[in-house]
Parts: structure tokens; C-alpha cells; sequence
């Protein structure tokens, strides 16, 4: 395979505190492929956010990169001064937020927005910059770009406000967008159209996209693989058929239970769902061993002491010590 | 259509709640002033429109739909938060909708709770949990006796799965999922028939959306509560749902039983629903793209309001409203469906 567009190694975001330094993101590594929608899912807390936020330089201090390394297209990016990040974000890499009005100015016109985006980062004159615009909009489906390039953030919906958002975000051809929770604020219905636009967008432009959110459902639908983040660690990761169908980790096991399915036998007489007890550990008291031992029903002596190393259980990568063959022995 | 929709409806067991076209408006005109310079109309938002529907004791009727589709409006409509511009809400047997007669309907209204979305909104963040609680006792009057109360208020909190001493703490102490327990708590404390649950998961985790989930059916069997269930998200709605009504644009497109509506949908809007619902289980079961969004209901569309987004639409479904009319086990309010053209 070529170079990763992206590629994280032991990375960890910290924040320093009068009671000590709270780990967000501990010791991470991943890579995504050009073309390739990696999803990162976990619960509110996981450090799903925090790693997209540190990958784009935004972390906000005292947050900080702790450790570990980023590599854009090989080149590492990581312990770059603010002024050549500057340069890199909108340029190499695109953003796609959740809440498509507060990304947008709600003073300019998504035109002006558009066009300014793109001459900062393009050579450009403002004609050719205005036909560009036009054309993103286009083609990210809003219907007579002619028209509504001249209107203002308000006068769209809020799916098409997301489309707007999605262009700006490809306004300078970026190799990797990071999308975080970008269909959370939507309905199902445009939230389908979304996924649709953005998987259409990775496969056309060769863009990597990594693609952050909670559901589970939007990765299935746009994900090729999966990272599956817990108390700042990753789980699980794989290609997104075996994370779905066929779970290692005792909690992406329990979090594809919980999930409410559609399908035969609708009703309340269905079986309960999965229920995984208690909620995520505080950054403040994640637990020794495995960040999961004391909600794991499979928990056994070593995962209280030894933090798991991820394992490669067919095509995943598991952090879990059931499939060490050392403990199974034991 | 409405005593036809309703004599459907009848069987099985008798309706706790029933609403008989019944209407809110809002008035989102602009200004006196401007209307009177620009020479502007008044302008009504019609936020729910001739919907009648029944709720059978010890069943959860679901209601879904996209933003703005007016369930939420519906919720305070019944919980008596709105008054309804027209049509009238009965409860077992007792309309409470005529605001004339609102020292009659307290006592009605008394068996009937709410628990809402936020759980971060919706408790008091000055309170103790207990007092917290122990309110809707103290507003009804059911135990003056504070011993009593307190015994109570115990009780309650561990029968959504807390302790006792939680009580003392207050509502930031407390995770989302862990709050979500003590607005449904403090729902159960006027020992109240009737739940209106307005999105109760929506703003939880999903591993916590299922422990909430399964609190609430167990409260429903072991107290025979009976549920009106609103939900945006389909998937969470087929799994608590006996009965499920889908609305658009402010008005019911479709009730039938839930297994119905899964198996056999028969509104083009349900259909899109379900299709626009990502597929979990990567089946790659075959569904149609979704295509337009829902329109500004200010200026709703003629006819059926789902018409320009409608692959079945006609001539028909652009001048005329349709009713919502019951063909074998399903209602649904849609020309083509009516006709046998899908």
C-alpha cells in the first residue's frame, strides 16, 4: 500500500492540572489510507474528539500533545509552529464540525466565505475563486448554486448548511478530512444524505476522511474500518464488517447490544437490550490494568494489573488480555 | 373520518387518553407596527393539525418524526403545557383540554408526568435530589408527613436503580444517564397512570440509552404504566413501542401496531423513514436513496404536505388533503394508498 495520508503513533493528549496531569488520549496509534473513511466511535468522554483536535494543532492549552507523533503524508506534523499549521489546515486537511451554524460566519455570505477560503489557500483570482465556489456547491448537491452562492448561513437549512460546510471544507483539495459528529445535528433523512455525499466525495477525490461520531449506525453505513475508543484508548479497531458482525473486545461486544436495531419482531415483547453497567471512568480515576475491568463481566486477575497491548484477533487489533494466548494459558 | 378513525381504534382495551382533531397554532406574525407599514397578513404557524389518535391503558404509544414535526408541540398539548386551539383531549373519559374547567382537570392531570430530553435542563441545579423529588409530592398533597416523604423518596430512587443516600447530593453530581434516573423518579413520585416521554434518550449515550430503555420497561411492567413514547430515532421506537404513529409536518401520516409499521409500512414518508435509518447490521438490505428535506411549515405545500418529496405523487395529492383512513390494519393518510396505486 502507499504512504498513509495519516499516520499516528503513541499519541497522548494531556492536560496539566493543580491535581496532576489528566490524560485525555493515552497512547494511540492509527493510520488512514488515501481514500479510506476511517470512523472512530466511543461514548461522550472517550477522546474521539480530542484526538481529531489534535491531529488539526486546535488543541486548546493547557491541553497539549504529550507524546507520541502525527505524520501527514509521511511528514510529521506534530511539533509544527502555529504559522505553518496555519498553513496546513484548509490546505491539506479539512474540518467538518457538528453544528454547521456556528462553523459558518453568519455576516458573509456563503460566497464571500467560500471564495476567501479558497484564495487564501489557491492562487487564485477572485473570478476564477467565485467559479470554484460554484462548483463545490454544485457539487455538493445544493440545488441553483447560481443563486444561492449570494445567500446568507440563515437562509439555508440545516442540511444544506452542512453541505455548505462540507464545501469549504474541500474548497483547497485537501488529502484528509476530519469530520467530527458532522450529521449529529441533522434529521435521519438528511442525515442519509450526508453519508451518502461524503463517502461519494472520499471515493472521487482519493480524500482520507476520519470520521468521528457516536453512532454506530452512520460508520456501518461509511466507515471501511473502525477504531472503537474507550476512556482514551483504543478498544478495538478493524474493518468495519468484523467490528460489527463480529466483536472482540468485551465492550464493543456490549456497545453493539445497546444498540436499539431495527428489524423482525418489533415491539416491546423483544428481548432487553444489552446492558453494560455503570458509565466511563472519570479522566480522573481511570481505573489500573484495562480502563474497562470494572465493567467487564470477562474481567479476570491480570486485566486489574497489566494494561492491555492492542492484539491482532484476525483482522482487528484488541486490547483486551482474552486473547493473549499468554493469560489463556495461565 | 375522525369517529371512523376512532371506531377502528376502540377495540381491545379501553383508550386512557383520546384526542379528537385537535389543533395548536402559533402566531408568528411580525410586529404590529411592521404589519401595518409593510401591509403584511397575520401569520399562523399551524404546529400540529387535526390529529386523533387513542392511548389504550398499559401500552406505549410511540410517536416519531423529523424535527418541526410537531411531537413535541403534541406532548405539552396533552400534558396540558399548551392549550389546543381546537379539538378536544380527553382523559379516561374527562376532557381536559377546556381550560374553563381546569379545577376538574387538575385532578386528572395529577395521573399524568412528564419526563423530558435534557436531563441537564430539567432538574433544578440548587435542589437536592430529595427535594427534587419529594416535589410533586408536596404540590399534590399525597403525604404531608415528612418521616413519610423521606420513606418515599427512598423508595423511589431505588426503584430507578440509585441509593437511598443519593438523595442528598445534587443534580451536578450526577451523570447524564444517572440524572435521566431522577427526572423519571421524580415522574413516579405522583404515582402518576400516564407518562408523556418527551425524547427521554436522545441526549444520552447509547449504552446508557439502554439502561434507561430497560428501566422504563420494567417500570411499565411492574407498575402498569401506560407510556406515550416520542422519539425521533425509529430503531429506539421499535424497541419500546406497541403502537407507533408517524408524523409530518404537524399532522399523523400513519398509525398501526409497530410490528405493522416494520413489516408492512404503507405512508411513502414512513417508507423513506425507514429506509433513511442507517443500516446497522451492514444486511445491505435494498433501499431507495432519500431525496428533499422537510419544507418551511410556514408555507407548507397544497394538498399533501409530502407531496413534492413524494415519488407517488399525482394531481390528486397537490390539490387535496388527504384523511386519515384505515385499510385493514393500518391508518394512513395518503391518496395513493388509499387509491391502491402503492
Amino acid at each position: 500500500m502507499s504512504t498513509p495520508v495519516l499516520e499516528v503513533k503513541g499519541l497522548r493528549v494531556e492536560f496539566p492540572t493543580r491535581r496532576g496531569t489528566l490524560v485525555a488520549v493515552d497512547d494511540i496509534s492509527f493510520s488512514i489510507a488515501p481514500g479510506e473513511v476511517l470512523g472512530v466511535v466511543g461514548e461522550s468522554g472517550a477522546g474521539k474528539s480530542l484526538t481529531g483536535t489534535a491531529i488539526i494543532g486546535l488543541l486548546e492549552p493547557p491541553g497539549r500533545v504529550g507524546a507520541g507523533e502525527i505524520r501527514l503524508e509521511g511528514e510529521r506534523i506534530d511539533r509544527l509552529d502555529n504559522d505553518s499549521m496555519r498553513r496546513i489546515r484548509g490546505r491539506r486537511i479539512g474540518a467538518i464540525f457538528q453544528d454547521p451554524l456556528t462553523s459558518l460566519n453568519p455576516l458573509y455570505t456563503v460566497g464571500a466565505q467560500l471564495v476567501e477560503t479558497i484564495r487564501t489557500h489557491l492562487a487564485l483570482d477572485a473570478g476564477a475563486a467565485r467559479a470554484r465556489a460554484l462548483s463545490l456547491l454544485r457539487e455538493v448537491g445544493i440545488p441553483a448554486p447560481e443563486a444561492r452562492i449570494d445567500h446568507y448561513p440563515h437562509q439555508f437549512s440545516g442540511g444544506m448548511r452542512q453541505r455548505v460546510v462540507i464545501a469549504l471544507a474541500l474548497c483547497a483539495e485537501p488529502r484528509l478530512i476530519i469530520a467530527d459528529e458532522p450529521t449529529t445535528a441533522l434529521d435521519v433523512s438528511i442525515q442519509a444524505q450526508i453519508i451518502q455525499l461524503l463517502k461519494r466525495l472520499a471515493r472521487e477525490h482519493g480524500t482520507a476522511v476520519m470520521l468521528i461520531t457516536h453512532d454506530m449506525g452512520v460508520i456501518a453505513e461509511t466507515a471501511d474500518r473502525v477504531a472503537v475508543m474507550y476512556a482514551g484508548r483504543i478498544a478495538e479497531i478493524g474493518p468495519v464488517r468484523e467490528v460489527v458482525r463480529n466483536a472482540r473486545h468485551p465492550y464493543t461486544v456490549g456497545l453493539m447490544g445497546s444498540i436499539p436495531k431495527l428489524g423482525a419482531g418489533a415491539g416491546k415483547h423483544r428481548s432487553q437490550l444489552v446492558q453494560i453497567e455503570g458509565s466511563m471512568p472519570r479522566l480522573n480515576a481511570v481505573p489500573a490494568g484495562c480502563a474497562f475491568h470494572p465493567r467487564c463481566e470477562k474481567c479476570f486477575a491480570r486485566c486489574t494489573r497489566e494494561r492491555p497491548e492492542p492484539i491482532r484477533t484476525g483482522a482487528n487489533l484488541t486490547a483486551c488480555w482474552l486473547y493473549d494466548e499468554q493469560s489463556t494459558v495461565a | 373520518m375522525t369517529s371512523k378513525a376512532l371506531s377502528h381504534e376502540s377495540q381491545g382495551p379501553p383508550p386512557l387518553l383520546t384526542l379528537d382533531g385537535v389543533g395548536r397554532d402559533f402566531d408568528v406574525s411580525r410586529p404590529w407596527l411592521n404589519r401595518v407599514i409593510e401591509g403584511t397578513p397575520r401569520q399562523l404557524l399551524h404546529a400540529v393539525d387535526d390529529v386523533s389518535f387513542e392511548v389504550r391503558k398499559g401500552e406505549t404509544l410511540a410517536l416519531v418524526g423529523e424535527s418541526g414535526c410537531g411531537k413535541s408541540t403534541l406532548a405539552r398539548l396533552i400534558v396540558g403545557l399548551y392549550a389546543p386551539s381546537r379539538g378536544r383531549i380527553e382523559f379516561d373519559g374527562v376532557e381536559i383540554s377546556d381550560p374553563a374547567a381546569h379545577v376538574k382537570t387538575a385532578r386528572m392531570r395529577q395521573r399524568m408526568q412528564m419526563i423530558f430530553q435534557d436531563p441537564y435542563a430539567s432538574l433544578n441545579p440548587r435542589w437536592r435530589v430529595r427535594e427534587i423529588i419529594a416535589e410533586p409530592i408536596l404540590v399534590l398533597k399525597l403525604w404531608e408527613n415528612a418521616k413519610q416523604i423521606h420513606q418515599r423518596v427512598a423508595e423511589l430512587l431505588t426503584q430507578v436503580g440509585l441509593a437511598p443516600e443519593d438523595g442528598e447530593k445534587y443534580p451536578h453530581e450526577f451523570s447524564g444517564g444517572q440524572r435521566q434516573r431522577i427526572s423519571i423518579a421524580r415522574a413516579l413520585s405522583g404515582s402518576p397512570e400516564f407518562l408523556v416521554c418527551d425524547e427521554p434518550t436522545s441526549a444520552l449515550d447509547v449504552s446508557v440509552q439502554a439502561q434507561i430503555l430497560n428501566l422504563m420497561s420494567e417500570l411499565q411492567a411492574r407498575l402498569g404504566l401506560t407510556y406515550l413514547f416520542i422519539s425521533h430515532n425509529l430503531a429506539v421506537v421499535s424497541h419500546v413501542a406497541d403502537r407507533i404513529g408517524v408524523m409530518y409536518l404537524g399532522r399523523l401520516v400513519e398509525i398501526a401496531d409497530a410490528q405493522e409499521v416494520f413489516a408492512r409500512p404503507k405512508h411513502p414518508y414512513t417508507r423513506m423513514l425507514l429506509d433513511a435509518v442507517p443500516d446497522l447490521e451492514m444486511s445491505g438490505r435494498q433501499r431507495t436513496p432519500v431525496a428533499g428535506e422537510v419544507p418551511n411549515p410556514l408555507s407548507p405545500p397544497t394538498g399533501c404536505t409530502f407531496h413534492p418529496r413524494c415519488p407517488h405523487a399525482n394531481e390528486r395529492c397537490r390539490s387535496e388533503k388527504p384523511q386519515l383512513v384505515w385499510r385493514g390494519p393500518t391508518a394512513s393518510a395518503c391518496h395513493a394508498v388509499e387509491e391502491g396505486r402503492i
